[in-house]
């Protein structure tokens, strides 16, 4: 008699008809749930005519991306200042994330705990009464329908990722290091610039990013502070949906996935496991 | 956990239980390290169990915790107050602590950029550090990509490229392979020597510590319990304490008998009248030749027998004394065995002076 391998139960072994079934109508469902909307925008992108009972556009076309792109349209014109008030908020998010997580990071601070947490309130408060608020006091001191205003209220959400992973950042960085360089011979800022800076870099990097993707995205702040002098994408995205124009709002859409999908990839090789490991430490 | 009379001390070190010792002692540690510092242009080295404050000396000679009083000397100046990046030394840390973020020679021209070094001067320097270490070829190579051995060599090189009034090194072989370490510490020896350069290292390994230095500063709880030339230290402790340390591990007390011999304490002896006594485990013997008239001699039985290459170690059980012998031939456990001291290799330290 021929010994027989112990039958194990191995995921890899072929399964019952039945049990295969269910599991690819799951997979279906959720490549669905996740991909369906993103077909139902490709879709739109390029409908010419789609509309009832047809399942599918009757027309396919480029009308709508040179309406997009042409001169004359908001809708580049509204990229180039989301991008304007992205690079902005980077910009304002690290000139504070900077200082505030090397300190958090390094100086024994009292009320460390207490100082994070400040910077998370604007996120566990509900946005739209913090808004109505911030767009009344914008409204009387001038800031409101302003770059300036809008980029305030974009940084009050990106200083929470900011601070916390540059503090992360910077309490990965070895503080044997940077005794060394002052071992050395290099005053405090030298030592910052050369060792600390340097090696807290792909840290910040990753916050830049993160800060950048959230304010590119965001449309409630802008909203209530922004109209109508700022038009930014997700603003324009949503009038054109409001009025019914579905393609331009859909080509606003895929747009402003290019940025998002080519930061996460980037994010990847910056945001190593060390740093994450220190976040909110 | 701050000192009454002393300045604030904000060094995360003194809030540490394992540095408490360290604060009590703290005043008499900076008197005898202005001593210490200011006298000699030879190597120290520093020796004492963890926790027990010699790494906390080195951090402040190099300006890393500010002390709560006394003074620092190097060569007559007074660097108590400077801050590190004033003083001059340069110290070669237990990681290592080599910037990722730069090459060999990056690293080792750091200390030279800092002091406004010409570029081709600065080149020839770390090509000559190389060549002295036994690196060359290495320079333009990323530190991450070395070995142990290698980035404590570099390490090395950053520190005496800047042609340091002191050099500080703080436990350098602790993360190396042993043989590698038995290797490297006569190389460093060698280095020592070649440059003459002036060292403090601290390490907790006796054998290091012996073969390095010129001299040796024992520091228990934070205070410095005995300097001296290393045979001085080895052969003359000046505390039970060191005396333990550097290898009398047996200790036991003795009492005086009325013709002078010393003999094992019995119950109704008063502890003013004991002595402490510790001997080497390789100076007594397992029976052999029959005891001199001063030896010590006890008797009991074997309880444990450990081979450690050359010979044997093992413990008898003399009376409620366990004995640590070395002997040379192989003893079967539970055998009754004589112990022979010689009178000559006693360290005797009355009671109260033991620290």
């Amino acid at each position: 008699m021929a010994t027989r391998p112990l039958a194990l139960p191995s995921p890899f072994a072929l399964p019952s008809p039945l049990a295969m079934l269910l599991r690819a109508a799951v997979l279906a469902l959720l490549a669905f749930a996740i991909f369906g909307p993103l077909l139902n925008l490709l879709l739109w992108a390029f409908a010419e005519r789609w509309y009832f009972p047809n399942k599918l556009p009757i027309e396919f076309g480029l009308t709508y991306w040179y309406r997009v792109f042409q001169p004359r349209g908001n809708a580049l014109a509204s990229l180039g200042t989301s991008v304007w008030i992205a690079l902005l908020t980077v910009a304002f998010s690290l000139a504070v994330a900077i200082p505030a997580g090397y300190a958090l990071a390094r100086l024994k601070l009292p009320w460390r705990g207490a100082i994070l947490l400040t910077f998370l309130l604007p996120q566990a408060v509900p946005n739209l009464p913090v808004y109505v608020n911030i767009a009344q006091v914008f409204y009387q001191i001038g800031l409101n329908g302003t770059i300036l205003g809008v980029v305030l209220v974009h940084a009050s959400h990106g200083l929470v990722l900011a601070v916390w992973i540059a503090s992360a950042a910077f309490a990965s960085v070895d503080a044997s290091l940077e005794e060394a360089s002052r071992n050395l011979g290099a005053s405090p800022w030298t030592c910052f610039r050369t060792v600390t800076l340097p090696l807290a870099t792909p840290g910040l990097i990753a916050s830049a990013i993160f800060v950048f993707l959230e304010s590119l995205d965001e449309f409630t702040g802008t909203y209530f502070v922004g109209v109508p002098d700022v038009t930014t994408l997700p603003l324009l995205m949503f009038n054109a949906t409001m009025g019914g124009n579905y393609q331009i709002s859909s080509i606003t859409a895929l747009l402003l996935l290019i940025p998002s999908i080519g930061f996460m990839l980037v994010v990847e090789r910056f945001l190593k496991a060390d740093v994450l490991a220190m976040v909110g430490r | 956990m701050m000192h009454g009379s002393g300045r604030r001390v904000t060094s995360e070190a003194y809030s540490r239980p394992e540095f408490a010792p360290l604060l009590d002692g703290a005043v008499s540690l900076d008197r005898k390290l202005k001593r210490l510092v200011q006298r000699y242009a030879r190597a120290r080295s520093r020796l004492g169990s963890s926790g027990c404050g010699k790494t906390t000396l080195l951090r402040s000679i190099a300006g890393f915790v500010l002390p709560d009083s006394g003074t620092i000397k190097v060569g007559g100046r007074d660097i108590t107050r400077l801050p590190p990046e004033a003083r001059e030394t340069a110290m070669m840390f237990q990681s290592y602590a080599l910037w990722p973020h730069m090459s060999v020679a990056d690293n080792i021209a750091y200390g030279l950029r800092m002091r406004g070094w010409k570029k081709d001067a600065m080149a020839a320097r770390v090509e000559e550090m190389l060549k002295l270490l036994q690196l060359q070829g290495f320079g333009p190579r990323p530190v991450t990509q070395l070995s142990g051995g290698q980035r404590q060599r570099v390490a090395m090189g950053r520190a005496l490229a800047v042609d340091p009034h002191l050099l500080l090194l703080d436990e350098p072989m602790s993360n190396l392979d042993y043989k590698v370490r038995l290797e490297l510490r006569h190389e460093l020896r060698a280095l020592q020597k070649r440059i003459g350069i002036t060292a403090v290292y601290v390490t907790h390994d006796r054998e290091e510590a012996l073969t390095l230095a010129d001299r040796i500063a024992v520091i228990d709880a934070g205070r410095i319990v005995q300097i001296g030339a290393p045979e001085q230290i080895f052969h003359q402790p000046s505390s039970a304490f060191v005396a333990g340390f550097m290898g009398a591990d047996n200790a036991l007390d003795l009492v005086r008998t009325e013709n002078g011999g010393l003999a094992t304490v019995t119950n109704g002896v008063p502890p003013e009248q004991r002595i402490r006594a510790h001997f080497r485990s390789d100076a007594a013997r397992l029976d052999g030749a029959p005891p001199a008239e001063d030896d010590l001699v006890f008797t009991g039985t074997v309880a444990q027998s450990v081979y450690v290459g050359q010979g044997y170690r093992y413990r008898v059980r003399a009376g409620n004394a366990d004995i640590w012998v070395h002997a040379p031939e192989r003893v079967a456990e539970g055998t009754t065995a004589r112990v022979i001291v010689p009178r000559a290799a006693l360290l005797l330290f009355s009671k109260d002076s033991s620290l």
